[in-house]
């Protein structure tokens, strides 16, 4: 746990010691901004709530959480300090959570930074802050679930640009296999079983559910276990290829 | 128990080829082995085995009597490793990175800052820790790779290419610094610098192809050169036909070889049979043929020609 704690430092320091913090942070802020006015019609909805704000997170994270998780593991490769840190006496589970956990803060703080908008919305209106709430859990969830593939994804090469876009390419599938775009390519051959599991996949279906105020446990559950996963499938890169 | 680490068998397989193969060795405390062989010997495959960063293909390692592959953790505490190329995050400031390594370590909040200047003081970078790793030369990178190594005062060190690209002062600092720790440490460095395994090592094994080709002291080493006790002899170029005919004319020479020859003087080696001592008897001999001389030497040995001997050979 000490060694999680010192490495998850150490991450969350290195991010704020180049301009990526910085740049990440302004460009979300902007974006979720920009995306809730112009595309969302944030005041012509005439409703108090943060639904639209909420609803294009996903979208937003599909490019910029990878851009969070690609230097993880890779950067270590490329740069050998891999070799440091995995002959330090600290367990493969403790470095993966460590890194995990720092990106995850760091994604935490940039969502906490869209405060203004819920001052906003309180000051224009009475909206349900318990479902904002809910919203802001399930935006934290689905950012720790991108990040658990993009550490994953990471781990598997020493280029952090490969790294970008195969996770994001992941966190793409993962998002909209409940939706016909992916779901098409199996219809066809696949039992409907298989098709209703994939579709059950969805990051999108359980944010959705989320998002509308309905905290149900079984989402919680989906993204969660999808961290553990993908968490666990990390670990085993790393303590399998860890001289490439 | 003066053991500190104990090789059997040790191999490593990528593919096709053996990097490592069938390595076996032990080191006792108070012993610096230095690990020699040409570049792919299989040096660093080995280090990276033995402090857990590699799981061997088959064979043991044990440090302080903890397997490196059951109690990899119990081995990863009582290492110091300095990994070929110290490699470092070059965003932190030596500072911050040996907190990092203290911590991680389970160093105490309270004895951190002490821990780190000890190692600072000891390798001498205090008046760079708070500049980024990135910016520093490479002689410092280096000792700062060396400070992360001993800042939990290991049992053994485990020091891959220690003084590379160090200049001859910091080489000399390091060299000296590793005897100092020697006393109740195993140490175990690599190189490829001959003239180290002379200044540090009580021990040094050969290693070439994956396979071990000679351990011994470098005094043994030394002993199995050609040029064992041969002697050098400088003399004016007038005479050098006369002075290698005197040589030859000594039953106990093997050869006389011509190292150089320019300008006023030439250099020649007088190469004994069998490492017989021979320098009274050429001393001997020149007197008596009235050949005056500049210089005249023994040799110890040579360990380059062992080394290339040994490497190449096969």
């Amino acid at each position: 746990m000490r060694a999680t704690a010192a490495i998850c430092k150490r991450e969350l320091i290195a991010y704020f010691s180049t301009p990526l913090a910085y740049v990440f942070i302004v460009i979300f802020l902007a974006l979720t901004g920009a995306v809730t006015f112009y595309f969302g019609g944030f005041f012509d909805r005439g409703q108090a709530d943060l639904q639209v704000f909420f609803s294009f997170h996903p979208w937003l994270y599909l490019f910029l959480i990878p851009a969070v998780g690609m230097r993880l593991w890779a950067e270590e490769r490329k740069t050998g300090t891999i070799e440091l840190l995995m002959t330090l006496p600290v367990s493969t589970t403790h470095a993966v959570l460590g890194k995990f956990l720092a990106s995850w803060i760091f994604a935490a703080i940039a969502l906490a930074l869209t405060f203004p908008i819920w001052i906003t919305v309180n000051y224009l209106g009475a909206p349900d802050n318990g479902v904002i709430v809910a919203g802001y859990i399930a935006s934290l969830l689905m950012a720790g679930a991108f990040l658990s593939i993009g550490c994953f994804v990471s781990a598997l090469t020493r280029n952090q640009v490969i790294a970008f876009v195969i996770a994001a390419a992941v966190c793409f599938v993962f998002m909209m296999s409940g939706l016909e775009l992916v779901l098409a390519a199996f219809k066809g051959w696949a039992p409907e079983f298989v098709v209703d599991l994939i579709a059950s996949l969805s990051f999108l279906t359980h944010f959705e559910g989320i998002i509308r105020g309905v905290v149900d446990i079984r989402d919680v559950i989906y993204l969660v276990s999808a961290m553990v996963i993908f968490l666990f499938a990390n670990r085993l890169v790393i303590d399998l290829k860890r001289g490439d | 128990m003066s053991e500190m680490l104990r090789i059997r068998e040790l191999t490593k397989r990528f593919g096709a080829l053996t990097a490592v193969d069938n390595v076996s060795l032990a080191v006792d405390r108070g012993e610096v082995l230095g690990f020699l062989g040409p570049n792919g010997a299989g040096k660093s495959t080995t280090m990276k085995m033995v402090t857990g960063f590699l799981p061997p293909t088959s064979g043991t390692a044990e440090v302080c009597g903890f397997d490196v592959t059951r109690d990899s953790i119990e081995v990863k505490r009582r290492v110091g490793y300095l990994p070929e190329g110290a490699p470092l995050y070059e965003d932190m400031t030596p500072l911050s990175f040996l907190g990092f390594v203290s911590e991680v370590r389970g160093i105490a909040a309270s004895e951190r800052a002490g821990a780190i200047e000890r190692a600072a003081g000891l390798i001498n970078i205090g008046e760079v820790m708070h500049q980024p790793i990135g910016t520093l030369s490479k002689g410092y990178k280096r000792r700062v790779g060396l400070a992360q190594a001993i800042i939990h005062d290991p049992q053994m060190l485990i020091l891959d290419e220690p003084t590379d690209g160090l200049d001859p002062n910091q080489k000399h600092e390091v060299r000296g610094l590793i005897s100092k720790m020697a006393e109740d440490k195993a140490i175990v460095i690599s190189t490829h610098l001959l003239e180290e395994v002379e200044a540090v090592c009580t021990r040094a094994t050969i290693i070439s192809r994956g396979r071990i080709v000679t351990d011994g002291t470098p005094e043994a080493l030394l002993a199995r050169s050609r040029y064992r006790n041969a002697v050098n002899v400088r003399t004016a170029v007038a005479q050098v036909d006369a002075v290698t005919a005197a040589l030859e004319g000594i039953e106990a020479v093997d050869r006389v070889e011509t190292a150089s020859r320019g300008g006023e003087t030439a250099h020649l080696v007088a190469v004994p049979a069998n490492g017989a001592v021979i320098l009274p008897l050429v001393g001997e001999t020149l007197r008596a043929g009235g050949l005056g001389v500049e210089e005249i030497s023994a040799e110890r040995g040579r360990l380059d020609e062992v080394f290339r001997t040994l490497t190449v050979g096969e």
